[in-house]
């Protein structure tokens, strides 16, 4: 099967302009150089820490921003160099939800026109055919037709988390790109949120990039997860492998730090505390961009050659990839066969 | 027995707003020993916080008043204190980190003058004397190279470091408590590590009790000794960690565990979400605040709120299905009969 989205290689750099005359004296590298495929009816989990680029990189695959380079490809098309008309025909094929539900709904525009603005845009329908699209499109996301009559600010959070979810259902999308949908949530609505966004997968074959911080969410919506440090992805492998059989010592380092809510496992848990703060993407390390504060780090090669993202065979199958020259090895039976030099 | 640090007792703090009266504390009473860690657990909206900031006299008044309850602070009530005698408390006896770094550090004075200031007027100390120290603190919390970061700005700190900051003002005068209100929640989980870990060490350097404000259960699960979970301004259970999340008795509370994903699960289970939303704090009934939402709501719920029944050593919940049928409607329930096993 070929997979729906595939990426290669993909960068944006923003440029760093100053002084009067606005000239760039640098770049920030926000996204450098990332690869990954999914597979329809399947979602990609992309985790990692604020400033990473995992956002910047949702952006850039809808072509919201412009990418420095790499390719983009949605069902055998090229996005990157796609025309204005064929854009517009993917956008249909390509939503996104984003993460604040309290700035991406216009205040002024009454719910059933916030839903129905997609179809608009695209001329899809009459007017009467529209609104019955909008009702059918609420009762989907949990909401009633009542709704449509009243405006953003008359739901709680969760609930316009839901009408944005409406908008991205309205062409019926094939791929949606979630950007930290369930972040601004409670607990109790979150799970909500997530249950709907399962069963929304289920029922119209839906693919999700699924792009947020919380590794216990993320891990739980996955089939795979790919992880991001300093805008490279360091690690992919399949959900529930991840979290048994890190490789990334950074991986290692993010799992371990997640608080469990069972305070038994909480007193034996084994914690891998990093040492100081992410580097700026402005002036990223030489080599592996983690070696800074790796626990694993050798002068030679760690701050001298990039390591590149591959399956090391000590993972658990051919497609768990690591970038990192002393990756953890499992043996079959799951131990540790190999660790740090 | 360790000393009784402090005794809150039927506390409620409501505010006077033009919409209408908000009860944002019903009624919580809850304690903190020397060297113990509380947690207080709740969503937005559960009067977590303005528990704690009624402790501190920091409730904006108007519109916010303790309309009742005692506040004993070894022995001695706060609530009738002055504003002059209770800036005395502050910081001496009670200090508090705020959520956001960002925000809670003002950005037109150096580092150095903030913690500084504390100890000045606390402990009457030199100027030259106080920023020695203010140094000496930044080391112990985990500054790099203090005695010259404590010369910077806050804008020149991450936002882990302006964490470290805080801490460090926190403890500079040597309080008996210290409160964090969700200390981490503004940062990355690797941050996150860093900082729960320096809390611990202070907690035991400097013996004090620690409330721990979180909408976490993870973060209790890791730091708490004892917790107590509100929900609408109320407390409907509390009791030791392990009493709390192996032996739960309020429906409301098995919610939280069922909605919460959970990274160390192998095989992939539905999430139960809490259906509907929050209450609305200006409406609320005089029953019990999660009767809209409990699946096991009866009349009584609606009408009072249920005194608090002792179920275990030192654990109490608030609910009115009776003691017998609450043990087999939990035997019932999928994750938690998966967590006891």
């Amino acid at each position: 099967m070929s997979p729906i989205l595939a990426v290669r290689d993909l960068k944006k750099h923003f440029p760093i302009k100053t002084g009067i005359l606005k000239r760039t004296t640098g770049k920030v590298y926000a996204v450098d150089g990332v690869s990954f495929d999914i597979d329809e009816g399947q979602t990609l989990g992309l985790v990692g820490e604020s400033g990473c680029g995992k956002s910047t990189t949702g952006r850039v695959v809808l072509r919201l921003l412009a990418a420095t380079d790499g390719l983009v490809k949605f069902d055998g098309v090229d996005v990157m160099k796609a025309s204005r008309a064929e854009m517009q025909r993917l956008r249909r094929d390509m939503q996104i939800v984003f993460q604040d539900p309290y700035a991406s709904l216009n205040p002024r525009m009454k719910v059933k026109n916030i839903i129905a603005e997609p179809l608009r845009i695209h001329k899809i329908g009459t007017e009467a055919e529209r609104q019955r699209r909008v009702h059918e499109l609420l009762e989907t996301v949990g909401l009633t037709s009542e709704h449509a009559e009243r405006y953003p600010h008359e739901f709680s959070g969760g609930q316009r988390q839901r009408i944005g979810l409406a908008r991205a259902l309205a062409l019926n999308p094939r791929l949606i790109i979630c950007d930290e949908p369930v972040s601004a949530l409670d607990v109790s609505i979150q799970a909500q949120m997530i249950n709907l966004l399962e069963d929304l997968q289920n029922e119209l074959k839906l693919t999700y990039l699924f792009i947020a911080h919380d590794l216990s969410v993320v891990k739980h919506i996955s089939d795979r997860v790919a992880v991001m440090y300093l805008g490279k992805i360091v690690e992919v492998a399949d959900s529930s492998i991840m979290y048994t059989r890190p490789q990334h010592p950074y991986t290692e380092a993010l799992l371990s730090a997640v608080p469990i809510p069972d305070p038994k496992t909480e007193r034996i848990r084994r914690r891998i505390i990093l040492e100081g703060d992410v580097p700026s993407p402005a002036n990223p390390p030489s080599g592996c961009v983690f070696h800074p504060r790796c626990p694993r780090m050798q002068p030679d090669p760690c701050t001298k050659v990039m390591p590149l993202l591959e399956s090391t065979g000590g993972g658990a199958s051919q497609n768990h990839v690591v970038a990192c020259h002393f990756p953890t090895r499992y043996a079959s039976d799951g131990k540790v066969t190999a660790d740090a030099p | 027995m360790a000393e009784r640090l402090l005794d809150v007792k039927n506390l409620s703090t409501h505010f006077f707003t033009h919409a209408g009266v908000v009860r944002a504390v019903n009624g919580v009473s809850f304690s903190l020993d020397r060297g113990e860690t509380l947690g207080i657990v709740g969503e937005s909206g559960s009067g977590k916080t303005v528990a704690a900031l009624s402790v501190m006299h920091l409730v904006p008044d108007p519109p916010g008043k303790i309309v009742e309850g005692e506040i004993v602070l070894k022995g001695r009530d706060l609530v009738s204190l002055s504003d002059d005698e209770m800036r005395h408390v502050r910081g001496n006896d009670i200090a508090m980190i705020f959520q956001d770094p960002m925000t809670s550090l003002n950005p037109v004075f150096k580092i150095g003058d903030q913690i500084a200031e504390a100890i000045q007027l606390h402990q009457g100390k030199s100027k030259r004397e106080a920023w020695r120290m203010a140094a000496a603190l930044l080391a112990k919390v985990g500054i790099p190279d203090a005695e010259r970061r404590v010369n910077e700005y806050p804008f020149e700190y991450s936002g882990g470091m302006r964490q470290r900051a805080m801490i460090a003002m926190a403890i500079s005068c040597n309080p008996d408590i210290l409160i964090a209100d969700e200390p981490t929640t503004a940062l990355d989980v690797t941050i996150q590590a860093q900082i729960m870990d320096v809390i611990r060490e202070m907690q035991a350097q400097y013996d004090s009790g620690v409330i721990m404000i979180t909408h976490d259960l993870g973060v209790v699960a890791q730091m708490a000794d004892r917790v107590m979970v509100m929900y609408g301004g109320r407390t409907i259970e509390y009791g030791p960690v392990d009493e709390v999340y192996y032996n739960a008795h309020q429906p409301y509370t098995w919610g939280l565990l069922g909605s919460l994903p959970r990274l160390d699960e192998t095989d992939k289970q539905r999430l139960t979400p809490i259906k509907g939303q929050p209450p609305n704090l200006l409406l609320l009934a005089p029953g019990c605040p999660f009767a809209g939402r409990c699946p096991y709501e009866r009349e009584v719920c609606r009408d009072n709120f249920p005194a608090s029944e002792i179920v275990g050593p030192d654990h109490g919940v608030n609910c009115w299905i009776p003691l017998q049928e609450r043990l087999e409607i939990r035997a019932k329930l999928p994750r938690f009969t998966a967590r006891v096993a």
